[in-house]
């Protein structure tokens, strides 16, 4: 199981994400909507009323959050580490043809990754950085006012919207949108249709 | 890394025309980093400019709440009031204790201010109508003896409590309020009454008011036993202005 970023073919399907990656996904994926629920909890007034409970809800949400990135810290050291090593260069390697991608220009082939998968990933990772970093003064500064900043709360709601919208194009594309849904099988199962393949990611999987 | 020993990464076809990749992706992760952290030191007067010069563009964006207010609380439930059975206890050193119900409250001398609120966890709400009864004439027929310096509001949501000295009760402003932008006072907004002092921080403007004591001194309310400061004057204490 190393060379998952080859594709490998088997039955007309071929291999997109290692199991590594597709964990790494899904305990994001986990860990956000976790911290969705518990911080809108926290964060909006008639929420708040209805469920009460302020401090316990305070605490699942920080060290929800704690659990969150070390948990991903953990899938990136137990996991395939090259590999993941080898994605996250691919995922911030924009050749001549991503920028045309961008730019909606020609030609415009994708690899493994077309070049908004590949800033939604950059995106991704900042936020989360940045989502702990925030969050992690929130806590500090309730007990130390070294680490008290007013703009704290602004930077830690701000990256709330910011990953929302980021959110509800990564769902519409992942599970509405009927030309690029087959990749959530990808994100599941780890496989994905040659044609699907060859279609969407061509410099990836070259046809023959 | 060195992409020539990585045989599955990056297959782009071998042609020789074509520069190589640049990585954008990383300068991508790092600026939105290095932008997010730099707004620890703009984000809340560029925020503060936005939302004053579009003018409520809180109530426009889904989500945000309304007029930009957060909801703390400390307990397990918000407090619920009940107007029948309502009673404001008004005791400690004073000459005759009181109980008000809320249309006695609401029958003492009002009064109304427009003011910003400021919790000292970042968030302004500007703008904020209240109507309440000052201190002075709350405390009128109570009569506080010479020896009371102080007052202890004990809220409903156990366990908060706060005080005030009685010069600060006194600033302007300061109000024991029941109505907030016209309509009585909301239930996670502290119903019936709240302390309203705004050249202080949030926290010590008591919600669920149920309880005044006159004390000889201020105590040490909840979030002080926490670290926060005694006098939470906007940009001048918890470690802002200093």
């Amino acid at each position: 199981m190393t060379q998952l970023a080859e594709p490998q073919r088997q039955h007309g399907y071929v291999r997109r994400f290692s199991r590594t990656e597709r964990v790494l996904h899904w305990v994001n994926a986990a860990g956000f909507f976790l911290l969705l629920a518990t911080g809108l909890i926290l964060y909006l007034p008639a929420l708040a009323a209805t469920v009460g409970r302020r401090p316990l809800v305070k605490d699942v949400h920080f060290w929800g959050g704690v659990g969150w990135v070390a948990a991903l810290a953990l899938v990136c050291l137990l996991g395939d580490r090259r590999g993941l090593l080898r994605t996250a260069w691919e995922l911030e390697s924009f050749s001549e043809q991503d920028v045309n991608w961008l730019l909606r220009r020609r030609p415009r082939r994708a690899g493994r990754f077309n070049a908004g998968q590949k800033l939604n990933a950059a995106l991704t990772a900042a936020f989360v950085v940045l989502f702990f970093v925030s969050g992690l003064l929130l806590w500090l500064g309730e007990r130390d006012t070294r680490f008290r900043f007013a703009s704290t709360v602004i930077l830690h709601d701000g990256l709330l919207y910011a990953s929302l919208v980021l959110l509800a194009g990564h769902l519409y594309l992942a599970v509405v949108h009927p030309a690029t849904r087959h990749a959530l099988r990808g994100m599941v199962l780890g496989d994905v249709r040659e044609d699907w393949a060859r279609q969407h990611h061509p410099r990836w999987h070259a046809p023959d | 890394m060195d992409r020539d020993s990585e045989p599955g990464a990056g297959r782009e076809p071998a042609a020789g025309d074509q520069p190589p990749p640049r990585r954008v992706g990383r300068g991508v992760f790092l600026a939105t980093v290095a932008g997010g952290l730099s707004s620890l030191y703009w984000g809340q007067a560029a925020w503060s400019h936005l939302s004053r010069a579009l003018g409520g563009v809180e109530a426009a964006v889904p989500l945000v709440p309304r007029g930009g207010w957060r909801i703390y609380t400390v307990a397990a439930t918000m407090p619920t009031f009940a107007p029948a059975t309502w009673r404001l206890r008004i005791g400690g050193l004073v000459h005759e204790s009181q109980e008000l119900s809320y249309d006695e409250l609401r029958a003492l001398p009002q009064t109304s201010q427009v003011s910003d609120f400021h919790c000292v966890t970042g968030w302004t709400v500007h703008g904020v109508h209240w109507r309440g009864v000052r201190f002075r004439d709350l405390l009128a027929r109570a009569r506080p003896r010479p020896e009371a310096r102080a007052l202890e509001f004990v809220s409903a949501e156990q366990p908060y409590v706060d005080y005030l000295t009685l010069d600060q009760a006194e600033l302007p402003g300061v109000l024991l309020a029941w109505e907030m932008d016209g309509r009585p006072l909301a239930r996670e907004h502290g119903a019936p009454v709240r302390v309203v002092i705004p050249e202080m921080y949030g926290y010590k403007n008591v919600k669920w008011v149920a309880e005044i004591n006159l004390v000889s001194r201020a105590g040490t309310g909840y979030w002080e036993r926490l670290g926060y400061d005694r006098d939470a004057w906007v940009g001048r204490s918890n470690g802002y202005g200093s």
